[in-house]
């Protein structure tokens, strides 16, 4: 099998290319600094929806538990954040000062030990790429060396998305508690908070979500890609062979948790709060929500998935409350049950076809586009 | 951390947190026993069970209220009544949700889990609608009410006591149905091999459908149950879901036998753990540990040796 020697063939060019334009050019044209903030943390789920392509899509390994990794690059951006907020002249007020307040309220006196790294900006960062990815190693160890897969594994990283969050919400002194980390302000003396900060932090963000992007695609061209997925189709042949599809799913799921803690530590910067609110069971599969929408095998139609249900959230609880949770349940039903490939499969049935028509065909077959599962192992002739 | 308490104290407490645990381990089996069915026997995943079980406290509730102001003789024993609609209720729906959901994704068990929890959000959204926001509670009858004294320092609430019955009597029941009778045989023949059992004349469709419908009603069932415990919300399905699918799948998945015993040892720990650490923090330390053993022993405790 010949792997398209080009990065992206004519369709994904399409796609880039739109994305890029409405992302770096459109929308911060058109949208105040309000609605721009608000897409900025739309974007920040599409990372968690672009691992989801990685590790559910190609690999076929659902992970209930996105929102672990999503909290926990959250969290150290926001105990970065925090730390430098609570400096000892801000918090003078308070019985210990140069400790957050959360801690001064809970009667704590010192930092604790696992707070100290996170003084340093070069530690956190490193902290938001390996914390969330030695977790994800360990229970990806664990569970794919014994080959724990499928729905056992779903459950599994259910019940630690449940573990971190009673955690976090119980160790009150320790983690802000229920109301998370509030009141962040600077980033190593850079107020994150008006309005030109934001726009700064918007294309920030857009650029990282464009080098995910581009590592995911990378990942999807090698062999890497074409062994997930093998694996997702046929495990046992893969198995035999010769290939560790343990390390393959283990290296799947990390690379998914780790895009994941990107998108959080942008919430955190973004938003300017942390909270277990975005850790727990329910916003963990609601970001499984958003790769199926935008269908599951299409890197960018999860950040279109991420775009639109976020969007349709915002805009349908803000009018009719109801009627949110009744449309985000139809959705999962009807994205099931009608169209297994989402907007991605829509655009391939409907739109792609006029596309190449109107489009003089580079090689003497068409059909090189193909983007669903059953062509994908083979897109090229 | 035992300083404080005397010998006699001590035996007192955890005979007392062992009792509570009784009422939770009773809760938990009657919730598990639906879901060991329905996730054990047919290998689906029913994110929406939790919202079956509040369907059946609903049902109780409304019961409970049409008993209270047009049968007021008869209040003491409109439990029973309940039980069995909240039973049929919760079935009926199930038998539903398969007919139109299910039984499309046999064959795409992540895709149910999907679902299923998309249905699991419009159930918690219709509940919301139909019977509001607030946490509704059920009057129990006087003979419910109140607590036996077994020693001085021991005393066990009656509600408890009759919940554990009630448990024991639906296990023997579901045990007796899938070991005993016909139908379960068929059951059981679908589960180990689904296209000899329709060439032997099963029909499987009607098995999966009946099948599912029962491990509904019993989660309906525990919804009854669980109104006498506690009061009932539109979201109080969705905060045992993951516990309970935990204790199927350390009892190890198709069978009833490990279902019991990893719902009374999970009940136990907590219970227990509780009483000497934070809520939070016993509830963590549990559910780390089973997830622990889990990640030991992925097959459960107790695994059905079957060829593959």
């Amino acid at each position: 099998m010949i792997i398209s020697s080009r990065f992206f063939n004519r369709s994904e060019l399409i796609g880039f290319v739109a994305l890029a334009a409405v992302l770096f050019l459109i929308l911060p044209l058109t949208l105040d600094v309000f609605r721009l903030n608000l897409v900025a943390k739309y974007l920040t789920y599409a990372f968690v929806a672009v691992g989801l392509v990685l590790c559910w899509g190609y690999g076929g390994i659902l992970s209930l538990g996105q929102g672990v990794f999503f909290g926990l690059g959250g969290y150290c951006m926001a105990m970065f954040l925090k730390l430098e907020a609570s400096s000892v002249e801000n918090t003078k007020i308070q019985s210990t000062p140069g400790i957050p307040d959360f801690m001064d309220w809970n009667q704590i006196t010192s930092l604790p030990l696992f707070w100290q790294p996170f003084h340093s900006l070069s530690l956190t960062i490193l902290a938001i790429i390996l914390v969330p990815g030695l977790f994800a190693l360990i229970i990806g160890t664990a569970m794919f060396k014994r080959r724990v897969g499928g729905t056992y594994f779903a459950i599994i990283t259910q019940a630690v998305a449940a573990i971190l969050t009673i955690l976090i919400v119980g160790q009150q002194g320790y983690t802000g508690g229920i109301n998370g980390m509030t009141d962040l302000r600077t980033l190593k003396g850079w107020d994150i908070r008006p309005d030109h900060a934001k726009v700064i932090l918007y294309f920030v963000e857009v650029v990282l979500l464009f080098a995910c992007i581009g590592i995911a695609q990378f990942i999807r061209l090698t062999k890497l890609g074409r062994i997930l997925v093998a694996m997702r189709e046929q495990e046992d042949r893969v198995r035999f062979s010769g290939y560790s599809v343990a390390n393959f799913k283990i290296f799947a799921f990390c690379m998914s948790a780790i895009f994941a803690a990107i998108g959080g530590a942008m919430f955190a910067l973004n938003v300017g709060f942390m909270s277990p609110s975005f850790v727990g069971i329910v916003p963990s599969i609601e970001m499984v929500i958003y790769t199926a929408v935008g269908g599951r095998t299409s890197i960018f139609g999860a950040v279109w998935g991420a775009l639109l249900v976020n969007f349709a959230k915002t805009s349908l609880s803000e009018s009719f409350p109801q009627l949110w949770l009744f449309g985000l349940g139809a959705l999962f039903i009807a994205v099931v049950l009608a169209f297994p490939n989402g907007l991605s499969g829509l655009w391939a049935d409907y739109v792609q076809p006029r596309i190449d028509r109107l489009l003089p065909s580079r090689k003497a077959k068409s059909g090189a586009w193909v983007d669903n599962s059953v062509a994908d192992g083979a897109p090229a002739e | 951390m035992f300083g404080d308490y005397s010998l006699g104290d001590l035996g007192s407490i955890f005979v007392m947190q062992g009792f509570a645990g009784l009422i939770l381990f009773s809760v938990y089996v009657l919730m598990a026993l639906g879901l060991a069915i329905i996730f054990g026997q047919m290998g689906v995943i029913n994110m929406a069970h939790g919202e079956f079980m509040i369907l059946g406290a609903y049902v109780t509730w409304m019961t409970s209220n049409f008993f209270q102001s047009y049968l007021p003789s008869l209040f003491s024993g409109y439990f029973f009544l309940a039980m069995i609609l909240a039973f049929v209720a919760s079935g009926a729906l199930g038998m539903l949700v398969e007919w139109v959901l299910i039984r499309h994704l046999y064959k795409r068990p992540l895709d149910t889990l999907l679902a299923t929890w998309g249905l699991s959000l419009i159930l918690q959204q219709a509940y919301r609608s139909v019977f509001g926001a607030r946490e509704v509670g059920v009057e129990l009858p006087q003979w419910m009410l109140g607590s036996l004294h077994v020693t001085e320092s021991i005393e066990v609430p009656i509600n408890g006591v009759f919940v554990m019955c009630l448990t024991l009597l639906i296990t023997l029941g579901v045990a007796y149905v899938m070991y005993k009778s016909r139908w379960g045989r068929q059951v059981r023949a679908v589960v180990q091999n689904r296209i000899m059992a329709g060439a032997v004349g099963i029909n499987t469709e009607k098995v999966d459908r009946y099948t599912f419908g029962l491990g509904c009603g019993i989660a309906g069932v525990a919804g009854s149950a669980f109104t006498m415990i506690g009061s009932t919300g539109p979201t109080s399905g969705q905060l045992y879901i993951v516990d309970t699918f935990l204790v199927v799948v350390f009892g190890g998945a198709a069978s009833l036998l490990g279902t019991i015993a990893s719902a009374f040892s999970i009940s136990q720990t907590q219970s227990t753990l509780e009483f000497f650490l934070s809520g939070s923090m016993a509830k963590v330390l549990t559910l780390l540990a089973v997830v622990g053993i889990l990640m030991l022993r992925p097959q459960g405790l107790f695994a059905l040796k079957v060829r593959k």
